[in-house]
């Protein structure tokens, strides 16, 4: 078993959901999250607000710059995430295109590290470090 | 690297094969020629769907192709009855769109592969074929046994529900608790022995008990009132978190006190909390899962073994020693008791235990024993103690901490 983000992306932000039945996309994203709790699969998931009123931090060679709402070039939002614990990379993306998404919508399918993954930096200090944060509960 | 045909046939297997199944069994009446119809609609799709591609509704389109091997069925075995046509009629009928499978189904389902006329290993097997999807070649992997046992048990097992006449039905009120212990049973032994193995093919172990975690999460949302069933998670997720600590370098098992607490997985331990709070809400009190899994939940979120709720386990091995009295539950709650209190009335709980029938032969209560007396300062009889130990068990690894500890006195 391995864990995959199924990492929701949208081209034209949430004014696609403006003419939509509210309701109706409410339903059907339950009955799919349904689905996948039903399966035993399903180990987090969550959706993120209208991107116009975050920020974005922004890195470069001096202080970072902040700006407001949605990250400047890109065309395709994050809006939202699934995490499913299975047995193969096909059944993360069978699973992911159950979805019910319409057109402009997609879905990455990004299999999650875990401690296999820095095997050979077992003993690098900051990966040391990283198990005391995340114990931590950080 | 795009998705294959045949791996996305096995996906697609996995998440729908057990409700194909329950649906066919419905019908049917028969797990195990539910099983045999779905396994050849399996065998079509893999033919078919690399030249036709995969169908919009894949699970609908499987169950379809194995209903029309049912009728085909019946009807080379002319008993154009009265069954066969109702299902001509309703093969007719159904699109694709409209497969709406039952959860009661995949309930009965589980019910019936856990049935109290097979064994533990039929029922093991069973399991992890109908409900898991599971192929013959994993099952045996996992199960660490040769492929044609697989087979051999499936078999035995579909023959003996048949010769039992056992109904493809959920039980009835006044059997349902024994019965619904019972299939936890199954799922929790599944997940100690992929817990327990230490050597070797230690990571295919895992994936049991991995699958039998999957197999509770889905048990707990058919039965979302049974407490124990979602206590049973919790349990399953506090273990498991402790997997990547538990084992050293050298394959060798990793007792909790001497455990890396870093490398405990925090997301699956507030899984755990979370399922123990779940389960709490249903409102009527904790079972035996529910009182280990707070157990387990004492040692998941202490810091440290002297920073451990002590005094909490032992009420909660009090509680679980009277609901489901065990003398391992009596060693366990000796271990709290002498954390909490000290050596000596844990002492005299170890010693109430000699001779128990139980205990034989096992290097368990020699090996507590002498831990306790050798704090206590009784050198001489702890060291007999820890060498008694040291010679019952089967594991050399922990044979030699034992040796170790008695010369170390």
């Amino acid at each position: 078993m391995a864990k995959y983000m199924l990492i929701m992306r949208n081209s034209g932000s949430v004014e696609n959901y403006a003419d939509m039945d509210f309701e109706a996309v409410i339903n059907a994203m339950g009955a799919y999250n349904e689905s996948m709790i039903k399966a035993g699969v399903l180990v987090a998931g969550d959706g993120l607000t209208d991107a116009a009123q975050g920020a974005v931090v922004e890195f470069t060679s001096d202080a970072p710059i902040v700006s407001d709402g949605p990250y400047g070039e890109t065309h395709e939002l994050f809006n939202g995430f699934w995490t499913v614990e299975v047995a193969t990379r096909e059944e993360a993306i069978e699973w992911a295109s159950r979805a019910p998404l319409g057109p402009g919508n997609k879905i990455e399918v990004r299999r999650m590290t875990d401690e296999s993954d820095f095997a050979d930096y077992k003993d690098n200090e900051y990966v040391q470090k990283e198990k005391e944060w995340r114990d931590a509960g950080l | 690297m795009t998705a294959d045909i045949p791996r996305t046939v096995d996906a697609v297997w996995r998440i729908e094969s057990a409700r194909i199944v329950a649906t066919l069994a419905k019908m049917t009446g028969d797990v195990g020629l539910a099983e045999d119809l779905a396994q050849e609609a399996l065998v079509e799709a893999l033919e078919q769907w690399p030249r036709a591609g995969v169908p919009r509704n894949p699970g609908a389109w499987l169950t379809v192709v194995a209903k029309r091997r049912a009728v085909d069925l019946w009807r080379r075995r002319s008993a154009l009855d009265a069954r066969y046509r109702a299902m001509a009629h309703d093969l007719d009928e159904t699109t694709d769109e409209e497969w709406e499978p039952i959860d009661d189904d995949v309930l009965r389902l589980v019910f019936t592969a856990c049935h109290p006329v097979l064994s533990r290993e039929a029922q093991i097997a069973l399991t992890l074929r109908v409900v898991s999807g599971l192929s013959t070649q994993e099952i045996a992997r996992m199960l660490l046994v040769p492929v044609p046992t697989v087979q051999a048990r499936i078999t035995r097992a579909k023959k003996t529900l048949g010769a039992a006449r056992v109904p493809f039905e959920a039980p009835d009120p006044a059997e349902w608790s024994a019965r619904l212990a019972a299939v936890l049973g199954v799922v929790y032994l599944m997940f100690t022995e992929g817990y327990a193995a230490t050597s070797g093919e230690r990571w295919l172990r895992v994936d049991l008990a991995h699958e039998a975690l999957r197999l509770g999460r889905v048990l707990a949302s058919l039965v979302p009132r049974e407490p124990e069933a979602i206590a049973l998670v919790a349990l399953m997720e506090f273990q498991s978190s402790r997997f990547a600590a538990r084992v050293a370098p050298d394959g060798s098992s990793v007792l909790l006190a001497d455990q890396d607490r870093t490398r405990w997985d925090r997301g699956q331990i507030m899984r755990g909390s979370e399922a123990l709070r779940r389960a709490d809400a249903v409102g009527r009190g904790r079972g035996s899962y529910a009182l280990q899994a707070a157990i387990a939940e004492c040692h998941a979120v202490a810091p440290s073994v002297e920073d451990t709720a002590w005094e909490r386990i032992v009420i909660l091995y009090e509680a679980l020693g009277r609901i489901a009295p065990s003398p391992v539950v009596e060693i366990n709650r000796a271990v709290a008791v002498s954390m909490a209190t000290g050596p000596a009335t844990a002492l005299r709980i170890v010693d109430g235990l000699a001779g128990d029938p139980a205990l034989r032969g096992s290097h368990l209560l020699p090996s507590v024993r002498g831990e306790l007396l050798s704090r206590l300062g009784r050198v001489e009889e702890a060291r007999a103690e820890l060498l008694a130990a040291a010679q019952l068990t089967a594991n050399e690894r922990q044979a030699a901490v034992l040796r170790a500890k008695a010369a170390a006195l």
